[in-house]
């Protein structure tokens, strides 16, 4: 009796009892399916937590001022912004853009809308901030020089003042003054209960001018020339502010803060990596709850047919075939039914669940896959050699 | 002449240990020839199941020998076992014991496949067995769609396709019906007029009265052994009626 045989013969026992053999596949997919799903659901949340941190720019720091009041010896200045351009001291800076910020009313024929963060700052700002210009274009370092009363505004505010008109080239009113909008900012997911999109750019010396006055900056956006420079930007910003702020090399305090994206991100890689354990317990947890419903469905499955072990081997089949026809029943089993889970896992990973899209890891499907053929091929061999091992008189008076 | 068939001396079996120890065969012999067609009746209890699972290879004895063919069952391997199950004898169940869900035809191809005949051989030797049981027409019919004489009469035609040197059968109609029992006891004489060994355990009078030979078994031991008819005759059921039927029987199976 060759090995094609046995297959047919495995083949007709899984066709002959269709519906057992569909609800073990289904028992499998769903625990392969589970697992692989779960797995993805926690590793997309932690993907977009970073995505949205990332999006605040990873390569800059941001430098604040602590003192309050305005007192102007710890005020950040325009000055001191420009300072840190400084090929010798702070060879890895690529940008700076000093910022000033308030909240306005922007008017446009009647209708207002109070902007939420109206930024003064210069070109570099929108790369440093990864805030990119949609439509339109953004202002340019002439602008900033001359004053020029031009604003970009984010989204939220062009549908409020703009709904169904294309704000650019109309001209608002802000704190008296006339600004042209020359661009509008791109969609940019929010970081917090702030609404990233409700926000105007417009040229440093125009906003100061209208709005905040000449006083201090409310902070100096430094881009790094590199992700991995930024703990070393931070230092050359910090000697220089520390120079120029008069601030004791000792000392602990300073008047200033230097908020770096890149630190908060490695909060977050932390939060996540914890996150995923969480998420890898429950995952082994389920694949152990499957696994314990493929080994009783195998259980059941060769149990049920001991009978007609002891029939096969009283027509004199061997204990060998009977045994290999039983372990490529299990297997075609365990390896379609994991198949049909990975490609539902798969197909259930195209769509978001409870509002997160789904990322699949790839290790996940193949412990999902392995666990559960191994499971499979153990509990369907071993009860089916049990009874191939069995004297046909003991097989037959199975009930 | 030839060896028998079938030979064992003192077979005994017993079963459970101490105070519950039943003693299912107290010390059997028995010698079968070729071309016999031999009943063994019985009380129930009285070990006749115990003596066929014995005489089927399905089961083993506590002591005694056991010759098939010769060959002493006692001393074979596991696979060796399996392989005298498979060529040597053909086991007629009293619950029939065909696979569910699987067709008459391929229900008899099964111990061919086991014996590693050619698919196509196979099918044609199984559809020859089905025509001796003359169910030919219900080849493609699965077991539940079967009367309990149909699945008798398939589940007989599985045990003589491999030509095998001994037919045993354990009560066959012991789950039928009297027109049923007719037609299934009809296939056993027609086989034996066509030379077949025979070996049938019953309960019932009428089965007992058609066979050759007839040993009568008690707690375990023969007591009675009467030869009803001469072995190298038809036995006295194969009806003149039947003879084109055997005629077939003989032609395929020979």
């Amino acid at each position: 009796m060759n090995f094609f045989e046995v297959i047919r013969f495995s083949l007709r026992g899984l066709s002959a009892n269709k519906l057992r053999s569909a609800l073990t596949m289904l028992g499998i997919l769903i625990g392969v399916a589970a697992v692989i799903l779960l797995v993805a659901v926690g590793n997309g949340s932690a993907k977009a937590i970073s995505d949205r941190i990332e999006a605040l720019g990873t390569n800059t720091i941001t430098v604040m001022s602590t003192g309050r009041g305005g007192s102007s010896s710890t005020s950040l200045t325009k000055d001191m912004a420009d300072a840190l351009i400084d090929e010798e001291m702070a060879p890895d800076v690529k940008s700076v853009s000093p910022v000033v910020s308030s909240s306005a009313t922007m008017t446009y024929e009647g209708t207002d809308h109070s902007v939420g963060t109206f930024v003064g700052t210069t070109p570099a700002w929108f790369t440093a901030s990864t805030t990119p210009v949609g439509r339109g274009s953004a202002f340019t370092d002439d602008d900033v020089a001359q004053g020029r009363r031009v604003v970009v505004i984010g989204k939220t505010v062009a549908e409020e003042l703009f709904p169904g008109v294309d704000p650019l080239d109309k001209q608002v009113t802000v704190g008296g003054a006339l600004f042209t909008i020359v661009g509008v900012l791109e969609d940019k997911s929010s970081t917090g209960f702030d609404d990233a999109n409700d926000r105007a750019v417009a040229p440093l010396t125009a906003v100061q001018q209208v709005l905040t006055g000449y006083g201090a900056l409310t902070s100096i956006v430094v881009e790094a020339a590199d992700p991995d420079k930024v703990d070393a930007v931070q230092g050359q910003v910090s000697t220089i502010l520390n120079q120029k702020l008069d601030v004791d090399s000792s000392s602990t305090s300073t008047p200033y803060r230097i908020q770096n994206a890149s630190s908060l991100l490695e909060t977050q890689s932390e939060t996540a990596a914890t996150f995923t354990t969480l998420l890898g317990a429950v995952a082994a947890i389920s694949l152990l709850v499957g696994g314990i419903g493929i080994t009783n469905i195998m259980l059941v499955t060769v149990t049920e047919r001991t009978r007609e072990i002891g029939i096969r081997k009283a027509l004199g089949a061997p204990r060998r075939v009977i045994l290999t026809q039983f372990l490529i029943e299990a297997s075609l089993l365990s390896v379609l039914g994991g198949a049909l889970g990975v490609a539902a896992a798969l197909i259930g990973s195209q769509f978001a669940i409870v509002g997160v899209k789904p990322v699949i890891v790839p290790s996940s499907i193949g412990y999902a896959l392995g666990v559960s053929i191994a499971i499979g091929l153990f509990f369907g061999g071993l009860p089916a050699a049990r009874a191939a091992r069995l004297r046909p008189i003991d097989a037959l008076r199975y009930e | 002449m030839s060896r028998p068939v079938l030979q064992v001396t003192d077979l005994k079996k017993i079963y459970g240990q101490g105070e519950a120890t039943v003693h299912a065969l107290r010390g059997v012999s028995l010698t079968v020839e070729r071309g016999d067609y031999l009943a063994i009746m019985g009380s129930s209890g009285s070990g006749k199941s115990t003596l066929m699972n014995i005489l089927g290879a399905l089961d083993i004895p506590s002591s005694g020998q056991y010759l098939l063919d010769g060959v002493d069952v006692s001393r074979l391997s596991d696979g060796q076992l399996a392989l005298a199950r498979n060529r040597l004898i053909g086991f007629i169940f009293q619950a029939f014991n065909l696979i569910p869900r699987t067709s008459a035809v391929a229900n008899v191809e099964l111990p061919l496949a086991y014996a590693g005949v050619k698919p196509k051989e196979r099918r044609r030797r199984a559809m020859a067995a089905l025509e001796v049981v003359g169910l030919a027409d219900r080849a493609g019919h699965e077991p539940n769609q079967l009367s309990g004489g149909q699945q008798q009469r398939v589940a007989v035609a599985r045990a003589l396709v491999t030509e095998p040197a001994l037919l045993l059968a354990d009560e066959p109609t012991g789950n039928l019906d009297s027109k049923s029992t007719d037609d299934v006891l009809q296939v056993f004489d027609d086989l034996s007029a066509a030379g077949r060994t025979i070996v049938i355990i019953t309960h019932e009078r009428e089965v007992g009265d058609r066979a050759k030979r007839l040993i009568r078994l008690v707690d375990g031991g023969i007591v009675t052994d009467t030869r009803q008819s001469p072995l190298h005759l038809p036995p006295v059921g194969a009806a003149p009626v039947a003879q084109g039927r055997a005629m077939v029987a003989g032609r395929h199976t020979r």
